[in-house]
């Protein structure tokens, strides 16, 4: 197992070095010009020139990508052409609300998707199914922030049960923090709880056709047992590997949700940095998100061994 | 109490447990002068000499303060400056400065100071660039006095250092003026009435201001950047905002306060809403602008432009950007600022009067258009661009134009039209833009206007005629002269159609009704507002 984790994580430097070339060419063929946005609408082409310069803009391709390697491999994300501030430094700014918007709402989409996804698969063809399954279709239909423009409409403007916009770090108070998020992570989540619960169902129903869960009814245990210790536990696999791949529709939906609910998290940060063109932040963005996806994967790997003892590496 | 402070009070029971009573400071800062306010854009640099964008110059205006600054008739009044001496011969400039200024770290605010915050503006504004050109001599003569020798007169000095237009003549500490102008500072240290608090900041986020205790206003009354600064509030917090929908939430829900650039589309709630009070946010207004590659064909041919000048009809312009509430916009036959003291529209009349769609044909024929497409460069996430480009490939199409339309983001757009190269070859035919009314008052910072070819604007028309009665405005000795002087630009512009006026139109700013003292111009000015 420990090899197997090693392996992967040394496996981790090559997918990081592509992702880092693939970006860092992207930007540079990328129409926008950072230094147009900073001179403002007002200046010349020769004050446009003149910062370009100063940015080192009109370096070539090759020189720029192996500085900006070089100072990768030191852990050195660079600066921020805007703000004058370390990447590392603007993304530590940012880290603590993405990450409490993602960690709330994957516990309440595990919390709401799986135990629906279990009782659709356990009633299935009924109403309640169709209900669940409904839910889903409407998940994946509606767009995030249609979602939360409602949800904040609802019960922040006419409820007033919730503020509408920003964030407040969890040090000044659980109850500020968490109503700062209930509604990003509910609008969020939505997309999320339905892919897990129509994956959960699809499985289950897979597993509750297995003969040793006709054995288990037939000496008598309850539907409890059943469903919870019996099939859910063998229907994980696919369901624990839907939440891994999900990650990326939870960063996806995150840049919205942020900007809808003016949460200051890495998602508006990404969106600022890319209408800037501010090239250092969003290099820097990508990587730590290829990182944390890959890591994400790594980690459901290893729970599959847990679920699945047949599972080894 | 609302039912959210309830629901907050009730719940948060257990919650105050497990964090240990923190919600509380939370709540307490909120009962101090904290004013909450939602800009038009992110501040996402904080150097207003090497960042030009007006969000920097409206938060500067807040941290660093200047010689003179310009009223709401755009006349320059002494600000920073006790005094001035100009020599006969108009050669020599003396100014002096007031006693008791002093910088956000405690240091006085001494004449070499100004000398170096002057040397790091000039190469970076178009009317510095004018005086860098003729000077002869700046210097500190001792800690309160300055000395500028030209070597010829300039008699629009005073404006030029009390402007409100980007880049504003802000007057820093020696060690950080000091810094390249093409370099971006890294300290904040002004003597603006608010000090800028750094560890605050959180560019895209939040920017915050806190009250200059040591700030010594002026007597006279405020009066846009004139006038006694005096600031009521303990801090003012920027919130930044990107959601139009999510800021008019927050300004209805009374998380925020003020809101500087609400979309026309969210007045109409705004306005049903008897918290809020919603009013012009600057009289100055905006001039949309159509911008015409003098390059290369077909609007190298004056005819071509010509005939585009002739069939645009300004109406259909500024309702696709601003709706159908007409008290927010106006026809413009001018590239100046309506209701401004030196307003003209001499020679406009070709965008005055019913418009001649087939006489523009024509005059396309006679400038040898042969089809050639017209690549538009349309930026769809600025709305009022947008509207305008949907508007022009209309037109051209009516005119019989092959249009290339692009439709892409501003930052390609400012890219883009930096271009020299054929359309065809990365390059472009038009684009829009719009541009702050303050800064189309008068000539003196209408980099726009400029017809000097290789070096003018985007676009880079070539205009002597322009050019030379911009040069007889500087000159000018008085307010008639100056008129006169800008009678003839508008006709030369026109002529040589520098660029094409889309129209003037003005944008709303709301609050609170619990704020008061918000007036309009082109910069929100938070000196005299009060949040009861």
């Amino acid at each position: 197992m420990l090899g197997f984790i090693a392996r992967r994580i040394v496996a981790t430097i090559p997918v990081m070095g592509i992702v880092a070339l693939f970006v860092f060419s992207l930007l540079y063929i990328a129409p926008g010009d950072p230094a147009v946005v900073i001179a403002g609408d007002q200046a010349t082409p020769q004050d446009v020139e003149r910062i370009r310069v100063s940015l080192g803009l009109d370096r070539p391709f090759l020189e720029r990508f192996g500085e900006w390697s070089w100072r990768i491999l030191h852990g050195d994300l660079g600066t921020s052409m805007f703000t004058g501030m370390p990447v590392t430094q603007l993304i530590g700014q940012r880290l603590e609300p993405t990450l409490s918007l993602m960690v709330l709402t994957l516990i309440l989409s595990i919390v709401v998707a799986v135990p629906i996804g279990v009782l659709a698969a356990w009633k299935a063809g009924s109403w309640i199914d169709r209900g669940v399954m409904g839910f889903a279709v409407f998940g994946f239909s509606v767009p995030v922030f249609v979602v939360g423009y409602v949800l904040a409409y609802v019960f922040a403007l006419e409820l007033e049960w919730f503020p509408v916009q920003g964030y407040t770090p969890l040090s000044e108070g659980l109850w500020l923090w968490f109503e700062n998020l209930v509604l990003p992570a509910i609008a969020l989540g939505c997309v999320y709880i339905a892919l897990i619960a129509r994956i959960t169902r699809a499985s289950m129903l897979e597993v509750l056709q297995q003969d040793y869960i006709r054995t288990a009814r037939a000496k008598g245990l309850g539907q409890r047992p059943i469903l919870f210790l019996h099939a859910l536990k063998n229907a994980a696999v696919p369901i624990v590997t839907v939440i891994g791949i999900g990650m990326a529709l939870l960063i996806g939906g995150a840049v919205v949700t942020e900007s809808v609910f003016a949460i200051p998290g890495l998602g508006r940060l990404t969106i600022d940095a890319i209408l800037r063109r501010d090239y250092p932040v969003i290099q820097g963005i990508v990587l730590l998100f290829s990182f944390v996806y890959v890591l994400v994967n790594l980690i459901v790997d290893l729970v599959y061994t847990l679920l699945d003892p047949r599972i080894r590496y | 109490m609302d039912r959210r402070n309830f629901l907050k009070s009730s719940l948060s029971v257990g919650a105050l447990a497990a964090s240990g009573g923190l919600a509380a400071p939370a709540i307490a800062q909120g009962a101090a002068k904290t004013l909450k306010f939602v800009p038009q854009a992110n501040l996402a640099n904080f150097d207003p000499i090497w960042g030009t964008q007006y969000v920097v110059r409206n938060a500067s205006v807040l941290v660093w303060d200047t010689l003179y600054g310009v009223d709401s008739k755009l006349e320059p009044q002494r600000q920073m400056v006790e005094g001035e001496e100009v020599s006969s011969d108009g050669l020599t400039w003396t100014f002096k400065l007031r006693s008791g200024l002093k910088f956000h770290d405690g240091e006085p605010v001494l004449a070499k100071d100004v000398v170096a915050s002057l040397k790091r503006w000039c190469p970076r504004d178009p009317m510095g660039q004018m005086i860098k050109a003729i000077e002869k001599e700046l210097v500190a003569v001792d800690d309160k006095t300055v000395k500028w020798v030209l070597s010829k007169p300039f008699p629009k000095m005073k404006f030029a250092l009390g402007k409100n237009n980007t880049p504003i003549a802000f007057i820093m500490p020696e060690r950080i003026a000091k810094t390249d102008p093409f370099k971006q500072i890294t300290e904040y240290v002004g003597s603006g009435p608010m000090k800028f608090a750094q560890k605050e900041w959180v560019p895209g986020a939040k920017a915050v201001f806190e009250k200059f205790a040591d700030y010594q206003p002026r007597s006279e009354t405020a009066d846009w950047l004139a006038g006694g600064k005096v600031i009521l509030l303990d801090r003012i917090e920027w919130v930044i905002m990107p959601d139009p929908a999510t800021a008019s939430a927050a300004l209805q829900g009374g998380e925020v306060d003020w809101w500087e650039t609400p979309i026309p589309d969210l007045i109409p709630i705004l306005k049903r809403n008897r918290n809020i009070k919603v009013d012009i946010a600057d009289p100055l207004g905006n001039v949309g602008s159509f911008r015409l590659n003098h390059m290369h064909p077909p609007f190298n041919n004056v005819k071509a432009r010509r005939a585009v000048q002739m069939a645009l009809n300004q109406e259909d312009y500024m309702r696709a950007v601003v709706g159908s509430d007409d008290s927010l916009w106006q026809l413009l036959p001018s590239f100046f600022t309506p209701g401004t003291p030196y307003y003209t529209d001499v020679g406009g009349d070709i965008l005055k009067g019913p418009r001649n769609l087939e006489a523009a044909k024509k005059l396309l024929a006679e400038s040898g258009y042969s089809g050639q497409p017209v690549t538009c460069l349309v930026a769809q996430d600025q709305a009022p661009l947008k509207a305008m480009g949907e508007v022009t490939a209309d037109l051209l199409k009516k005119l019989g134009m092959t249009v290339d339309f692009v439709a892409t983001d501003w930052g390609t757009v400012g890219q883009r039209r930096a271009s020299k190269s054929p359309p065809g070859q990365g390059g472009w035919g038009m684009f829009h833009t719009w541009h702050a009314g303050a800064d189309c008052a008068t000539p003196a910072a209408y980099n726009a206007l400029r017809g000097n070819g290789d070096s003018a604007w985007f676009g880079w028309p070539n205009s002597p005629n322009t050019e030379k009665e911009i040069t007889s405005w500087f000159e000018a000795k008085n307010a008639e002269e100056e008129k006169a002087a800008m009678g003839r630009i508008n006709k030369a512009a026109m002529d040589d159609v520098i660029y094409i006026p889309t129209g003037f139109y003005k944008g709303f700013q709301a609050w609170r009704s619990n704020v008061s003292g918000v007036v309009g111009g082109p910069i929100p000015f938070f000196w005299n507002v009060k949040k009861a």
